[in-house]
């Protein structure tokens, strides 16, 4: 059972630990941003809708990592402030992520029939009650698959966060391979396949989801 | 808290490397087309031992992170195979693979996308199979697709700064060693957010401009 | 004191239109409107399509704002209201307060995909006007019962015919107790053989309510028989109206004439097969 390499997998799932809760505060704050830049982009007013849209060009026109390190080792000399990795990671991956989230949202939102809109005037609700209890349930469905497809690119970004030495699995395994440089092949072969159970996982999620979002609508 | 002076004094160290970035991208780019278009052919073939293995594999790339993938090509490769690759080779490599899975995905939409008449047509009139894939399915699926190539190529240049990570000697790289020399961070990493954004923006804009006449066009041909 | 004088008087309109211009860029859908609606009276508004018809009901329920002139509901301005002793545009909270007088049903019906049809009743009863969820529940089932479609509570819009999607919509907006209704063609989506059900359903409402409604339709049989008054628009104007035998039997302007007769040829053939499939003759 050597070529297994079982030994290895104790400190790479510590490693593993860190990347799984890295991927899940940064995806509660994707999400987060998400909502309110995407909303925000449709606001009636226009200060607002500047703000966001910039927010957004920028996450989107510059680099994960660029954003990593300038959150990482910028910020705290420009704010004169203290920032664990970990923040800091969070903060990247979740500003970066919410920014492409937001188009999910705002086109998913605008995937709404105008007719549901109309329906719900007519009915007199309240536009928060319009936003609340008929667009974003109907737009909530639509988002779902790309939403999916971002948390995967999510989880392989984490993979970055080893350059700013935060002990996730990557770390972990630059760390066991620079003991014993000759198990390096079992080592990155446990990552991948620690990375592609993770995704396979989320995928699972997501479908969940969308089965619970599509139930009784046929 | 921002020096224009000193950043004046590291912004032609930064806009030295950026024909490097550049090469890696269109490089890597290069490789992820030429790859992406086979692997969507077996992909979409219909003899399972091909299709399903292909399937596989491009799902195990997609869903693994491009660092470790270029780990694999700079550490793995020469100690269980021999081979050496200077980083940047690797680097481009890596990113050529990496995106041709997704590639790919685009390639078989714009296959996908061909009415089942051109097939059958081209059956009629007794082409042959390369034929009808040179003359008649790929000059059709491809033109359609130019927008999403777009998309991935700024993509790809988003991502050149995890080569950073085998040592190719990029624009994240230098603003790394350049700030880590005077503890000068916040000039050195904004002036390469500036420079990716100053880059990759416009671009963006002609895509998304691209997109919009692509749309048109594909509605005026509906209504016809 | 006026104020309240007016509103007791039975004949005073409603709903005043006055001066009502509405155009879309260049494109003038409506000149200078002016139109009365008495409390209780049924108006059916006939005309071509692109008449203007549909954004006089839009205007009313809201969707689409007034390029010029005013709009009174109740005695109240709907699109102004004063603030400091000046007319302003209105906003959300004063449009929320006006419009609770008005519902409106749509051509294509418009029903939450995501709610049952029960939930599709009661979500304005629960969340608008805060009724107790029992009690809404309880109203939903009454009217649902009224519409033929109690056996269909639990289920979703999707597994409905467009018939009775109609009337559940038509269910949605009755539940609120408007006391003007807008019925936007709301047969004009559905197959031919599921028009009579709706028709006969708003029949029904027409019949007993003291609730004004504008019936925007191309049935002319229907309009015949439900309205008080039938209007004719074309181009944006109101160009003729009187009770329905002045309008289908001594049409005036050359207009409605030429409307009517082409109308009404085409129409004919297709309302004979329509009764005889929904079993209503």
């Amino acid at each position: 059972m050597d070529w297994l390499a079982l030994d290895l997998l104790p400190p790479l799932l510590k490693g593993l630990k860190i990347t799984l809760l890295l991927t899940l505060y940064s995806i509660i704050l994707a999400l987060c941003f998400s909502f309110l830049a995407g909303i925000g982009r449709l606001s009636h007013s226009r200060i607002l809708r500047s703000i966001v849209a910039a927010y957004v060009e920028i996450f989107r026109g510059t680099s994960l990592l660029v954003q990593l390190f300038w959150i990482y080792f910028a910020l705290p000399m420009l704010l004169d402030i203290r920032l664990s990795a970990m923040t800091a990671a969070v903060l990247a991956l979740g500003l970066n992520y919410g920014a492409y989230g937001s188009e999910v949202v705002r086109s998913s939102i605008l995937a709404v029939p105008k007719g549901q809109v109309e329906a719900s005037i007519a009915l007199n609700m309240t536009p928060y009650q319009r936003m609340r209890r008929i667009i974003l349930p109907q737009a909530w469905a639509m988002m779902l698959p790309g939403f999916g497809n971002l948390q995967i690119e999510l989880l392989k970004g984490t993979s970055l966060v080893y350059l700013i030495t935060l002990m996730d699995v990557t770390y972990q395994g630059i760390t066991l391979r620079s003991f014993d440089i000759s198990r390096t092949p079992a080592i990155f072969a446990w990552i991948l396949i620690l990375y592609f159970v993770t995704a396979y996982a989320l995928t699972l999620l997501i479908r969940f989801a969308e089965r619970k979002a599509a139930a009784g609508r046929g | 808290m921002w020096d224009w002076q000193y950043a004046r004094s590291i912004l032609p160290k930064l806009l030295e490397v950026i024909p490097t970035t550049l090469a890696a991208t269109f490089a890597g780019f290069i490789i992820a087309c030429l790859l992406g278009l086979p692997l969507a052919l077996a992909k979409r073939s219909r003899m399972k031992w091909i299709s399903i293995p292909v399937t596989a594999v491009t799902e195990f790339i997609r869903s693994t992170p491009l660092l470790i993938q270029l780990f694999v090509l700079v550490f793995v490769l020469p100690q269980s195979f021999g081979i050496t690759l200077s980083p940047f080779l690797a680097g481009i490599i890596g990113l050529g693979i990496h995106y041709s899975t997704y590639l790919s995905e685009v390639y078989r939409s714009g296959i996908d996308a061909i009415p089942r008449g051109q097939w059958e047509a081209s059956i009629a009139l007794n082409f042959s199979k390369a034929r009808t894939w040179t003359r008649i399915m790929l000059p059709q699926s491809i033109p359609p697709t130019i927008p999403v190539m777009g998309n991935y190529l700024i993509v790809m240049f988003k991502e050149t700064p995890t080569l950073s990570a085998i040592t190719v000697v990029e624009l994240l790289m230098t603003a790394k060693v350049v700030g880590s020399a005077s503890f000068k961070y916040v000039e050195a990493f904004t002036l390469v957010g500036v420079i990716f954004f100053i880059l990759s923006y416009p671009s963006a804009l002609l895509v998304r401009a691209l997109e919009r006449r692509m749309k048109r066009s594909e509605r005026r041909g509906l209504a016809r | 004191m006026s104020q309240i004088i007016q509103r007791m008087d039975e004949n005073e309109p409603i709903v005043r239109y006055r001066n009502i211009t509405k155009s879309f860029g260049d494109h003038i859908v409506l000149k200078e409107l002016d139109l009365d609606i008495l409390p209780g009276e049924k108006i059916a508004l006939i005309g071509p399509s692109g008449s203007g018809k549909t954004t006089i009901a839009r205007l009313l329920m809201t969707l689409e704002e007034p390029t010029s002139g005013t709009i009174e509901v109740g005695g109240e301005m709907l699109w102004h209201m004063q603030r400091k002793g000046n007319w302003v545009a209105a906003n959300e909270k004063h449009l929320h307060r006006v419009r609770s007088k008005i519902g409106m049903v749509f051509q294509h019906f418009n029903l939450f995909p995501h709610m049952t049809i029960l939930r599709n009743v009661t979500e304005a009863l629960v969340h608008v006007l805060k009724m107790p969820k029992s009690e809404a529940n309880q109203r939903a089932l009454e009217i649902l019962e009224r519409v033929g479609l109690k056996e269909h509570t639990q289920h979703y819009p999707a597994q409905l015919s467009g018939g009775q999607k109609q009337r559940v919509a038509i269910a949605r907006a009755l539940v609120m107790q408007p006391q003007i209704m807008l019925f936007d063609e709301v047969t004009s989506a559905l197959d031919p053989e599921l028009v009579g059900e709706v028709l006969d359903v708003i029949k029904g409402i027409a019949s007993e309510g003291d609730m004004a409604m504008i019936l925007i339709t191309h049935e002319m049989d229907f309009a015949r028989d439900v309205a008080d008054r039938i209007l004719f628009t074309d181009g944006g104007l109101i160009v003729e109206q009187g009770t329905p035998k002045d309008i289908f039997e001594n049409p005036e302007s050359p207009r409605l004439q030429s409307f009517l007769s082409r109308f009404l040829k085409g129409q004919s053939e297709l309302q004979a097969d329509t009764r005889i499939a929904a079993g209503t003759e």
